[in-house]
């Protein structure tokens, strides 16, 4: 199979130029690097929507916004940092590292991937416009609860629409990933040998593609009901509100693994890298990343568990979430047994790998926890809740994602950042994220509900360490596109292998890597 | 040296063990203990997973810290090799197997009690529309409208400027609270007229959803007399903040009091209403 995929006599590149090149490109860097400055982007207009939220719970009573735009900047927060930062800067490092690591001359379906990312920004512009609408913005929280999802008014047919236009995206951008690994491997590449990133993926893209397609289903039975007199969430006419809940976790739980798994591959690069040690266990992490992907599909239900479902489900989704912690704890166990007597150095990805380590730890412990139905009466929609999901998915997911900048940085720039201002970068990240997201259990556990904008005084402090936090997090985000931007434009020159202990592929190609690698398939070390 | 080190681990453990309880009490940092069985109970199993994770956390987080300090680059120049090892993997796939278990059990036996709303021996129906919560007492025709207090709805508004520790529970008081007795297996009939929200009292060990159009049940046995607060806990609009729930639990024989006394007020003149007697409903 391997050996049939051929370049083009006459490649395409530098054919155009300007906007011109990067609105045609069909080059799997290019396209990745739009994908990551489109992330940067929708991240920082996400966490300008987190420090309205953050200044508003400073202190009780209403200081800046009305409750209604509170809800707007909750609602857009989550669906701008879901669909816009964390997915799209998985699917770009995708695109520029996976051809690199299996030894591909680019992705193996050039114009959809061009389209795939094409359709994004429009779909933001969609979902943003909403904002200057009247009535605003939808105001129902990411996971658009019906009824109170159907009273949006002008907004709801935008967000219906920019829903499915990241749906067509992830599901194509997910196919180009398949195909991709599947087809185009290097010969000798053997699935058990492909590096755990690109596992972590292969298993993600499938997740994609069976999901996405499910909150499309979902979305537009809300547009039926809301349009077309359907019922299919109202108990009036025979429905209820309760398929939706089922519809949206249906594709909701996977979505969240779908923003972790890669995360994983990610750590499983890095740290065997600065461990200076192989990853400990490479089979059981794949089987892992298998078993998680699996059960993401039969644990939909706990996010449920006060909505008035039978006993016996209750009892089912309790068990099957509880397992999840067993392939997840392998992957723990299997990273600090790679770091194990290794010869460590603490590079800026090694300390953001470390963290995440760490913090996703804690974030999973926060999991098991919410797992308990019981207690879980008592944790549902508070701020435990809340500081559950940022712990796996910002000093989760998303340190996993500057991990990987720094780390592929010298590979995509040919310049090494400049350590110190990594380090900066660090630890104001890491200490700040543990300010904003700390406190959050106490809230929770002391009974403050999410998505609220104003609250009972005794919340107070906590409120005020967590908003500081949150800031000195914002600002501290700066540092990052200062280092990213002087990395593009200088720095110390990199070498093609940029790190002394890495491995792979993507290491055998000049730093910064060609616009075109792996024209003829390389040898695989056996 | 080492001696010395492990004394001040002591000294450290200690005062932990000391401290860190009394705060865990207070339930500004946990949660609350409650006023019903299920509540203690859920406090409970909240504790025994806290330490259980405490536990999994020492053990992991030491091994990487321990390797963070010892396994670097200028004190371990050498790697070791090795990337496998099948006893150590199938451990810990099964220990964290059984600390699992050891969790569930209990926990499932704790919901299976939570559930069981049979033997209730009384029964309020609970509905939530935007933005108030209305508690209805079939056998008595009672009916209250619990709304966001005045004082607090006063201090709300964008730029109010009046501080909300000018009055007492800002956010959380209402103006009629929701009244039960003590000792009693109270049967709570949620639902909603409008959106979905969420009946939940941390005190009581409750959250229930209010689905429109459906109804869900639980139960509360309060144990002593007081006054517990909480809010909706879905969000459900631009007043989601501004629906608290108050239930204030009274001794039974100032309920029956308290259950004339509304009677009287409101002029109902149904047959069962002269003996509110506690017996099923």
């Amino acid at each position: 199979m391997t050996e049939s995929v051929a370049l083009p006599a006459e490649p395409h590149h530098a054919t155009r130029r300007g906007l011109m090149r990067w609105i045609t490109t069909t080059n799997h860097k290019d396209i990745g690097t739009l994908y990551l400055i489109f992330s940067l982007i929708m991240f920082f207009i996400g966490g300008a929507m987190a420090m309205v939220i953050r200044a508003e719970l400073y202190q009780p009573g209403l200081q800046f916004v009305t409750p209604a735009f509170y809800n707007q900047m909750v609602t857009l927060h989550g669906l701008v940092m879901v669909f816009g930062a964390v997915m799209p800067a998985f699917v770009g490092l995708a695109n520029w590292m996976i051809p690199l690591m299996i030894g591909a001359p680019d992705m193996a379906l050039p114009r959809l991937n061009n389209w795939s990312f094409w359709i994004l920004p429009f779909a933001f512009t969609l979902l943003l416009l909403t904002l200057f609408l009247p009535g605003g913005a939808p105001q129902g929280g990411w996971t658009l609860y019906v009824p109170y999802s159907l009273e949006l008014g002008y907004s709801f047919p935008f967000m219906i629409f920019a829903i499915h236009l990241m749906g067509i995206s992830s599901v194509l951008g997910g196919i180009n990933v398949i195909v991709t690994i599947l087809n185009m491997r290097a010969p000798g590449m053997t699935l058990m040998k492909m590096p755990l990133f690109v596992w972590a993926w292969l298993i993600t893209a499938y997740l994609l593609v069976a999901v996405m397609p499910v909150l499309a289903g979902g979305v537009t039975m809300q547009l039926l009901d809301h349009y077309f007199g359907t019922h299919f969430f109202s108990v009036a006419g025979g429905g209820t509100p309760l398929l939706w809940e089922h519809v949206f976790w249906f594709f909701g739980h996977p979505e969240v693994y779908i923003m972790i798994l890669p995360a994983f591959g990610i750590i499983s690069e890095i740290v065997p890298t600065f461990s200076r040690k192989p990853l400990f266990g490479r089979t059981s992490m794949i089987y892992a990343l298998a078993s998680i992907a699996f059960l993401s599909f039969i644990v939909w239900g706990h996010h449920m568990f006060t909505s008035g479902m039978p006993v016996s489900a209750d009892l089912f989704f309790m068990f099957s979430t509880m397992l999840i912690a067993v392939p997840t704890g392998v992957k723990i166990f299997n990273w600090v047994a790679t770091m194990w007597r290794g010869a460590i150095t603490f590079e800026t990805p090694m300390l953001f790998a470390v963290a995440f380590i760490i913090l996703f730890t804690i974030g999973g412990f926060s999991g098991v926890m919410l797992a308990l139905v019981p207690a879980d009466f008592q944790y549902h929609n508070s701020y435990f809740v809340v500081a559950h999901f940022h712990y796996v998915l910002v000093t989760g997911a998303v340190f996993a994602i500057m991990g990987a900048v720094y780390y592929w940085l010298p590979k995509w720039t040919g310049h090494m950042y400049n350590e110190f201002w990594g380090k900066v970068h660090f630890w104001l990240s890491v200490i700040s994220a543990n300010m904003l997201y700390f406190p959050m259990h106490f809230l929770g556990l002391a009974g403050m509900p999410r998505r609220v904008p104003d609250y009972a005084v005794q919340f107070t402090n906590l409120n005020m360490i967590s908003s500081i936090g949150g800031f000195i997090f914002g600002a501290s985000q700066l540092i990052f596109v200062a280092i990213i931007f002087a990395t593009v434009y200088g720095g110390r020159r990199a070498e093609a292998r940029a790190w002394e202990g890495a491995h792979g592929l993507e290491w055998t190609v000049p730093s910064p890597a060609p616009y075109h690698t792996f024209a003829t398939p390389p040898e695989v070390p056996g | 040296m080492k001696h010395q080190w492990f004394r001040a681990w002591i000294g450290i453990a200690l005062v932990g063990a000391v401290t860190v309880p009394r705060a865990m009490a207070a339930s500004l940092y946990n949660l609350p203990r409650g006023v019903t069985p299920v509540s203690h109970e859920i406090y409970g199993l909240n504790m025994l997973a806290f330490w259980i994770m405490c536990g999994i956390a020492t053990v992991v987080f030491g091994a990487i810290t321990w390797s963070m300090i010892f396994h670097r680059r200028s004190r371990h120049p050498k790697p070791a090799k090795f990337h496998e090892n099948s006893v150590l993997e199938v451990v810990w796939t099964v220990i964290p197997f059984i600390i699992l278990i050891v969790m569930a059990v209990p926990a499932a036996r704790v919901l299976l009690r939570a559930e069981d709303v049979h033997h209730s021996e009384m029964t309020v129906e609970v509905t939530g529309y935007q933005w108030l919560w209305r508690y209805t007492y079939p056998r008595w025709h009672i009916n209250i409208y619990s709304r966001l207090a005045n004082s607090s709805l006063r201090i709300a508004p964008l730029n109010s400027g009046v501080s909300p520790y000018s009055v007492p529970h800002y956010l959380h008081s209402v103006t009629h609270p929701l009244v039960l007795p003590v000792g009693e297996k109270v049967r709570l009939l949620v639902t909603s007229k409008d959106v979905i929200h969420s009946w939940w009292v941390p005190d009581l060990g409750v959250q229930m959803d209010a689905n429109p159009g459906l109804v869900n049940s639980i139960w509360v046995r309060i144990e002593k007399p007081g006054t517990y607060r909480g809010q909706c806990n879905q969000i459900c609009g631009w007043g989601h903040a501004y629906m608290p729930i108050v239930v204030v639990a009274k001794p039974k024989t100032q309920f029956q009091a308290w259950v004339r006394e509304w009677q009287e007020r409101h002029r109902v003149d149904a047959d069962d209403a002269s003996s509110p007697s506690p017996q099923g409903s």
